[in-house]
């Protein structure tokens, strides 16, 4: 084989690896974005939901084996329950802890945020919830370890799978935020909330329904993350996956959904060219951390609201 | 300038006698809060520079932090093998005024090389706003974390306290902090804040916060003053950067992550926004209170420790002083608001705490 060849397949294994790992970014870039659209605010505890996604289809898939049930029916089982769970917990979270602070200075929510997100790690780390001991999720799908062959190129199924499964989710909300009248709504209320509420547009509806569809969003990912990405899960993972997916929704342009999307998965697909191709200009693998956030850096200097946000033009 | 004196000798006196106290009669893990409490008081004072007075929210303090410990940090270890080499007896040790001049260029040190990081980050702020301008900070400070980690001469992810020099003993980080120096820095910082906050640089830091449009309209050089706020902040949370490595004596780049970034923010707003004493005040709260739980709630003391952040934001959305200093007025005011308590608690579930919370905006 030409050497030309193999280090064209090589780059492709990378883009798939750039582009699975950017999907699960994009997916909980989705739901800091959507939020930030809505109530302009932060969602710190978004990545945690993201981890509790992810130990919900552990467990549920777990039970599921104990059961004998047919892979795919578990897989099945187990990404409603981490997708729903995640929704209504996104819905319970809204309602007690950003509600009764929506009206005051514009820091407090992200405080109460934190804390939130704070509430949520030290509560899945004690012993009778999740555990402090990181946990191996055990192939759910049957797909698992398998290759597919194309055209010389051999890529796992499963990264394949996790971009497959990530189209469908956006093509899913593309649908609801475009073509029903409740994305309608939604898209009014991150607008302008006061003249949507004129409108007749219950409010506080549509801001539980964005944190629904967020938080259901982030849940899936936690689903794929635990499913089809062989990583382990710990009660502190939601830390640095929201914290890349937050760059990812702030490079597309935060409150703006294809651009959270869009950055995701150039997020991914940087971290994935860093890993694989930094040593040849002396960029050792260790720095792929960083590299996100110089990405990141370098284009808001260019583009000071993201990729695909809109200027705001200030009125004086 | 005789008044001013006074008050600088009755503050160093009244500091080396509670340093004497405190060395001699307090356990070794009460100095460490107690000095932990300092450094944090010092980081979060300076923090409001920017995020209170000058209303730019950054989230990369511990990034300045870290690259202070560590500026300072190599000085005294690799200094002790060239510039300083005659400071030290020959079994490591340091008489204390030698030390304490030692110290106190390590703080220079720290401050000044955090200052210059300071100008790099306060740069973007010309530029970016709001959320953007929190996010670049946030991703400043993990650039450090992640070039900390990969310097060698400087520990790498191992931390960093002991240097091993060809043909010579191990040489470790010398432990020159005491509560002297923290809490004299911390007054410092404090001082410096609360003149500014009088003076007519406070009143443009100020107008930017209100109104960037309006104060650059107005004749204020917003830029100058925002590269300041930011060159200020930085410096102070290098000299605290610098204090810590001294007290500990072993620094890892986790150390300085995002998460203590987040935590110097939640002091500030919890304290209050602007309040220079409510600030000092949230970094006490915040690093005693975990320390407090660990004895009566053990493994739950850090779901406790959310639980009353969430609770406390939720009563006080403005943080525990608002824009107000501690005083005597402010003690009064509150008393009231205690007694019409249950009142505005009835408000709660509608959505706001107080029926005039909309109108104060």
């Amino acid at each position: 084989m030409p050497d030309s060849h193999q280090a064209m397949l090589t780059f492709l294994q990378q883009v798939v690896n750039g582009l699975s790992l950017g999907s699960i970014y994009a997916l909980i870039a989705l739901g800091y974005t959507m939020v930030y659209g809505v109530l302009r605010l932060i969602n710190f505890a978004h990545g945690d939901v993201f981890m509790v996604g992810s130990y919900i289809a552990f467990y549920v898939a777990g039970a599921m084996f104990n059961a004998h049930v047919d892979n795919w029916y578990a897989g099945a089982a187990a990404f409603a329950a981490a997708t729903i769970g995640c929704g209504i917990m996104g819905v319970i979270i809204e309602c007690l802890a950003y509600k009764p602070v929506r009206n005051a200075p514009k820091l407090t929510p992200l405080i109460t945020a934190i804390g939130v997100s704070l509430l949520i790690e030290n509560v899945a780390v004690l012993k009778g919830v999740f555990g402090p001991d990181p946990q191996f999720c055990k192939p759910i799908l049957p797909s698992d370890g398998k290759l597919v062959h194309f055209y010389g190129i051999s890529e796992p199924v499963d990264s394949l799978l996790l971009i497959a499964f990530t189209v469908v989710l956006l093509f899913i909300l593309w649908f609801i935020v475009t073509r029903t009248k409740v994305g309608k709504a939604m898209r009014a209320v991150s607008q302008d909330k006061d003249a949507a509420s004129l409108m007749g547009i219950n409010i506080n509806n549509i801001i539980s329904f964005t944190f629904f569809l967020g938080s259901a969003l982030a849940g899936s990912a936690g689903f794929l993350f635990a499913a089809l990405t062989h990583v382990q899960i710990n009660a502190y993972l939601g830390i640095p996956l929201g914290l890349k997916a937050f760059t990812a929704a702030v490079l597309g342009g935060i409150g703006n959904i294809p651009g959270a999307a869009l950055g995701g998965l150039i997020m991914g697909l940087a971290e994935a060219m860093v890993e694989g191709y930094g040593s040849l200009i002396h960029i050792p693998p260790s720095y792929s951390d960083a590299v996100s956030f110089v990405v990141l850096i370098v284009i808001l200097l260019v583009r000071p609201s993201g990729l695909l946000g809109k200027a705001g033009v200030e009125k004086v | 300038m005789l008044r001013r004196s006074i008050f600088a000798i009755v503050l160093i006196g009244v500091l080396l006698g509670l340093n004497y106290l405190v060395s001699t009669q307090i356990d070794s893990y009460y100095i460490s809060v107690i000095l932990h409490a300092g450094i944090f008081v010092i980081l979060a004072v300076s923090l409001n520079l920017v995020n209170g007075f000058t209303g730019q929210f950054s989230l990369g303090q511990a990034g300045f932090y870290g690259i202070g410990a560590y500026a300072a940090a190599a000085l005294t270890t690799y200094g002790q093998i060239t510039v300083f080499r005659h400071w030290f007896n020959a079994d490591g040790s340091i008489s204390w005024w030698l030390g304490s001049v030692l110290l106190v260029l390590a703080m220079l040190l720290g401050g000044i090389v955090a200052a210059v990081a300071g100008i790099l980050v306060g740069l973007p702020s010309l530029k970016l706003k709001g959320d953007y301008l929190a996010i670049v900070t946030l991703g400043l400070n993990q650039i450090i974390v992640v070039v900390l980690n990969n310097i060698d001469k400087l520990g790498g992810p191992r931390g960093f306290s002991t240097i091993y020099p060809p043909n010579l003993d191990p040489i470790t980080i010398p432990p020159l902090s005491s509560f002297f120096w923290v809490y004299l820095m911390a007054a410092i910082v404090i001082i410096v804040s609360i003149n500014i906050r009088y003076s007519v640089h406070g009143l443009a830091f100020m107008a930017i916060r209100e109104d960037e449009v309006a104060a650059e309209a107005m004749g204020i050089p917003t830029t100058k003053y925002k590269i300041t706020a930011f060159v200020l902040s930085a410096f102070f949370a290098g000299v605290a950067g610098a204090l810590f490595a001294h007290t500990e004596c072993l620094i890892t780049p986790n150390e300085f992550n995002f998460v203590i970034s987040i935590n110097i923010v939640v002091m500030v707003v919890l304290g209050g926004m602007g309040s220079v004493s409510g600030t000092a005040i949230g970094a006490v709260l915040l690093t005693v209170l975990p320390e407090v739980l660990r004895g009566s709630f053990a493994d739950y003391r850090l779901v406790v420790y959310a639980a009353l952040l969430i609770i406390l934001m939720l009563v006080r959305p403005r943080g525990i002083f608002g824009h107000e200093e501690l005083s005597f007025e402010w003690l009064r005011g509150q008393l009231k608001g205690i007694q019409t308590l249950p009142a505005r608690l009835r408000h709660l579930g509608a959505g706001r705490l107080s029926p005039s919370e909309d109108k104060l905006k």
